[in-house]
């Protein structure tokens, strides 16, 4: 076991080598760059932009400047954003508690929308129950974020006025004043989000519990004369959301990227949304480290899963 | 129009028989900036108006938060390192300059005790010093008293070439600055300054930052500087909490140097999003108080000002959108480069087919089904007296016209309708950056030219793309490899000198500049050259005035540009708030302190 650990985060270095050398060819070579906005602006003469170009580095030649990031990044120093001239970590840290709690939220939705829905589906297939829930998933997952977010704003904000469209992470009201504030606020980009995780996962479970359900040891449970509710949440509910979880795991990073465009939506000061900014004035340092954040993210991740699959399953080699 | 035209259009405001609004508004028409046409009134000593507040409140605060909405956020709160309007805004709210100018161009004193002039014996006869008097008992947030040494720093500060700072233009042209006693200081220039106001004028070069606490900071270090993002300033509100990106705070300044104001206890500045959800957010849901730059299409203002809630205000400036033509080859290669400004155009040289371009825009089309409100038609730059004292100035579309200018020049059709030169076909690229504005307004033109016999091929660049300043990539604007480009260029600077450097021959843009400097026609003309350094020192600001009208008829007679619109800032503002003034020539928080709200 302890070789097999070994063994995959060994090929993990290469591999993120491989991740940010490419990474950074391709921001690096992408048309645009940090100082447009002064280009555009006469009032500032181009030796300005020029010498800001040269004191950050920008015109040396690639190798140069790839050599130089990977070694502040491997002495833990990623660098600061050319835009704000603030570090990358300062940045990073002020919005990933945004982030986290909206994320966290659609998550905690997520499943608590689709374990009951998806249980309740399977135990009753194709009965009316489970057709609205069949019908309403598929609407789910087949309409992409950006567009649910902007029909919530405009029935829940502009329509009938009820929740606010513009995400404040400075909310001066104190005690339960201030929580109410949050809460509502939250609502809209967690519920899109969340609903949208929900839609598949309820498909994921269904299947799960479908699967456990004719299985030997469910009958033997009933026979043993448990009560209903007993075997439906020992013996089916727990064993069929083994693969569920892994499914949420794996689906971490790709929630990243739909809370990017609802960040954006909302104007949710999180990460996603600094992304988005950054990208649009190539500054390259919060786009690089946020991607390789993703990337390793999504590396660690699939490690995981894998470890847990050989611990559950030795059958799964450890040899190989 | 002449020099003694324009005298006498002073001496009409001065008698009384035009505005001043009316005489600023002509003389933006005429290419010029709004603070010149000020100055031309004072120095012919018309007393300048001082701004009129609807509400004069006999108490500071009581007014809650005001909360506004910028749909690029603010990135940093240092004014030398500001990337664009947001973050000079944003450091408008707590730093201030020694004056700021009003809509009409006037500069209106926030940190001087009064607007230098000839008449008060400020302003230097011959031009080479300005002396200001400083405000007494300002103090910065901290406590700290507000000094000329504060004033002498920031000018160090900028000229250290290791601060690297944005602001540092107005900057180059000060030999030095003496300080006089404690609050007055002489800024002397290395030639004669006709606009004197441009150093620590206005939010975009002008505001000035605590010395004690940046005077550590200065050069190598100034990226270190903890200020950079906590601002110690002088203005109507104090630093509360900045994420940058994202949100800017203030909270009342209780001893902010102007009594009984400003009227708000908070204020807020949130950033991001689309300029759609920030105009809605103002004007239709009421949410917001205040949104920056609404670059929306006219209709959908007008939909969303239905609600009731707010509305659109329209501030004019001097932004143009305009077609540029380029008078160098951007098809054949030179020394490794197109476009040389060793070549010439082979057909847009001829001065007939570019007469027939001017012809075949039409700017009213343009502005009744594309700009609305937000963008007015304009022959600008024009000359003729009669047309400015017409309300509606004149510019010509006419296809026949068109269509007999070249036949007379001997472009006759082809089988395909296209005519040709000399065997070479009057097809021309026509480039543009991507924005439904821009490409409707592309296809309007491309039509006209059609009927003409012109094709155009149309050609339409990321914004990101075109705009940038990449040497490398041959699809900028600074590069103009094609035959005809629009974009809008801003002249929110407050006087025209630096803006007209664009037409001048030092500035061609190219290979060994790196695309770099400001003529992207390549256009050279000897007498527009001697005009230009003529104006650079000319303290006359009547003959100085006349020197850029000329300058502008040789830009539009030779076609060098065809003016489109004229693109007026747009902000959203809540029906509820007061005194909202904005200024084309200065940051959007310019009078800040005296907003309100019912």
């Amino acid at each position: 076991m302890s070789k097999y650990f070994l063994r995959r985060t060994l090929i993990l270095i290469p591999v993120l080598f491989g991740i940010s050398a490419i990474l950074f060819t391709i921001l690096v070579m992408a048309p645009g760059d940090p100082f447009e906005e002064l280009a555009t602006n006469p009032n500032v003469p181009p030796e300005v932009r020029m010498n800001l170009r040269a004191k950050f580095g920008l015109d040396d030649p690639l190798p140069v400047r790839y050599a130089r990031w990977v070694a502040s990044m491997v002495r833990g120093d990623w660098g600061f954003s050319f835009v704000s001239r603030v570090n990358v970590d300062t940045l990073i840290l002020q919005r990933l508690p945004t982030t986290l709690i909206v994320l966290g939220s659609a998550q905690l939705l997520a499943i608590l929308v689709a374990v009951p829905i998806g249980t309740y589906s399977a135990l009753r297939p194709y009965s009316i129950f489970d057709q609205i829930a069949t019908t309403l998933a598929f609407i789910g997952f087949s309409l992409p974020t950006f567009f649910t977010g902007l029909l919530f704003i405009l029935l829940l904000s502009i329509h009938l006025d009820w929740l606010p469209f513009i995400y404040r992470s400075d909310i001066s009201a104190t005690g339960w004043r201030w929580y109410w504030e949050h809460v509502r606020q939250a609502i809209m980009p967690v519920a899109v989000l969340g609903l949208a995780q929900a839609a598949s996962m309820t498909r994921f479970m269904r299947a799960a519990v479908l699967d456990v359900i004719r299985l030997d040891y469910v009958n033997t449970a009933r026979a043993k004369g448990l009560s209903e509710g007993v075997t439906l949440v020992k013996h089916v509910v727990r064993n069929a959301l083994i693969p569920v979880v892994t499914l949420v795991a794996i689906q971490i990073p790709t929630i990243f990227g739909g809370a990017i465009v609802t960040e954006q939506i909302f104007r949710v000061p999180g990460i996603g949304s600094l992304l988005i900014t950054s990208i649009l004035t190539r500054d390259y340092s919060i786009i690089q480290f946020v991607a390789l954040v993703l990337a390793v993210l999504v590396i660690l991740v699939n490690l995981l899963t894998d470890l847990a699959y050989a611990a559950l399953d030795p059958r799964v080699s450890f040899r190989a | 129009m002449e020099e003694r035209e324009l005298r006498a259009l002073v001496d009409r405001v001065k008698a009384g028989t035009l505005s001043r609004r009316r005489f600023v508004r002509m003389m933006v028409g005429l290419g010029l900036t709004a603070p010149m046409a000020a100055q031309m009134l004072a120095s012919a000593g018309v007393v300048e108006a001082q701004a009129k507040w609807t509400f004069n409140p006999t108490k500071r605060g009581g007014g809650g938060l005001v909360k506004t909405l910028w749909w690029q956020a603010p990135t940093l709160l240092n004014p030398h390192f500001a990337n664009g309007t947001k973050d000079q805004d944003a450091c408008r709210i707590f730093y201030e300059p020694l004056a700021s100018y009003d809509p009409d161009g006037n500069v209106i004193p926030v940190l001087a005790a009064e607007t230098p002039s000839l008449q008060n014996g400020g302003v230097a006869k011959d031009g080479m010093s300005v002396t200001w008097k400083l405000k007494k008992n300002v103090v910065w947030h901290d406590g700290k008293p507000f000094t000329a040494d504060d004033v002498v720093f920031n000018w160090e500060y900028v000229m250290d070439p290791a601060t690297a700072a944005v602001t540092i233009g107005p900057y180059r042209d000060v030999v030095r600055i003496d300080k006089l006693d404690s609050h007055t200081v002489k800024i002397v220039f290395k030639s004669p300054a006709p606009f004197w106001a441009a150093p620590f004028c206005g939010a975009a070069t002008g505001v000035i930052i605590p010395k004690h606490l940046f005077q550590a900071y200065k050069g190598d270090k100034s990226r270190e500087a903890p200020n950079n993002l906590k601002p110690v300033g002088t203005g109507p509100y104090k630093f509360v909490d900045f994420k940058p990106g994202d949100i800017v705070r203030g909270e009342i300044n209780p001893n902010y140097h102007v009594p009984n104001r400003p009227f708000f206890d908070q204020v807020e500045m949130k950033g991001g999003g689309d300029a759609v959800g920030a105009a809605r957010a103002v004007i239709q849901t009421g949410e917001y108080d205040f949104a920056w730059n609404l670059q929306v299409e006219d209709e959908i203002l007008k939909r969303l000002e239905q609600g009731g809630k707010g509305h659109a205000d329209i501030v004019p400036g001097g932004n143009i959108e305009h077609i540029q033509v380029n008078t160098t080859d951007p098809w054949t290669e030179v020394d490794g480069e197109r476009a040389s400004a060793k070549t010439k155009h082979p057909i847009l040289s001829d001065p007939a087919v570019r007469q027939a371009l001017n012809l075949l825009v039409d700017r009213g089309s343009i502005q009744e089904e594309i700009y609305g409100r937000t963008g007015i038609a304009t022959a600008n730059f024009l000359n003729a007296p009669s047309r400015f004292v017409s309300k509606n100035t004149k510019w010509e579309f006419n296809v026949e016209k068109a269509n007999q200018i070249l036949e007379a020049a001997g472009c006759k059709r082809g089988s395909d309708g296209v005519r040709a030169k000399d065997g070479k076909k009057l097809k021309f690229l026509y480039q543009t950056s991507i924005n439904p504005l821009r490409q409707k307004t592309q296809q309007i033109v491309k039509q006209a030219c059609a009927k003409a016999g012109i094709e155009l091929e149309l050609k339409s660049v990321t914004a990101n793309v075109f705009f940038a300043s990449d040497p490398a990539n041959p699809d900028t604007y600074s590069h103009f490899y094609a035959d005809l480009q629009m974009y809008t260029t801003t002249m929110t600077q407050p006087d025209p000198q630096r803006f007209m450097d664009q037409f001048t021959s030092w500035e061609v843009s190219g290979k060994d500049n790196k695309f770099a400097l400001t003529n992207k026609t390549r256009w050279r003309n000897e007498e527009y050259d001697r005009l230009w350094k003529a104006a650079e020192s000319e303290m006359d600001p009547v003959k100085r005035a006349a020197l850029f009208v000329k300058m502008n008829d040789l830009v539009i007679q030779n076609v060098v540009v065809i003016p489109v619109v004229l693109r007026p800032g747009v902000s959203g503002v809540s029906n509820r708030m007061r005194d909202v003034v904005q200024s084309g020539w200065d940051s959007n928080f310019w009078a800040l302190a005296y907003w309100s709200k019912t």
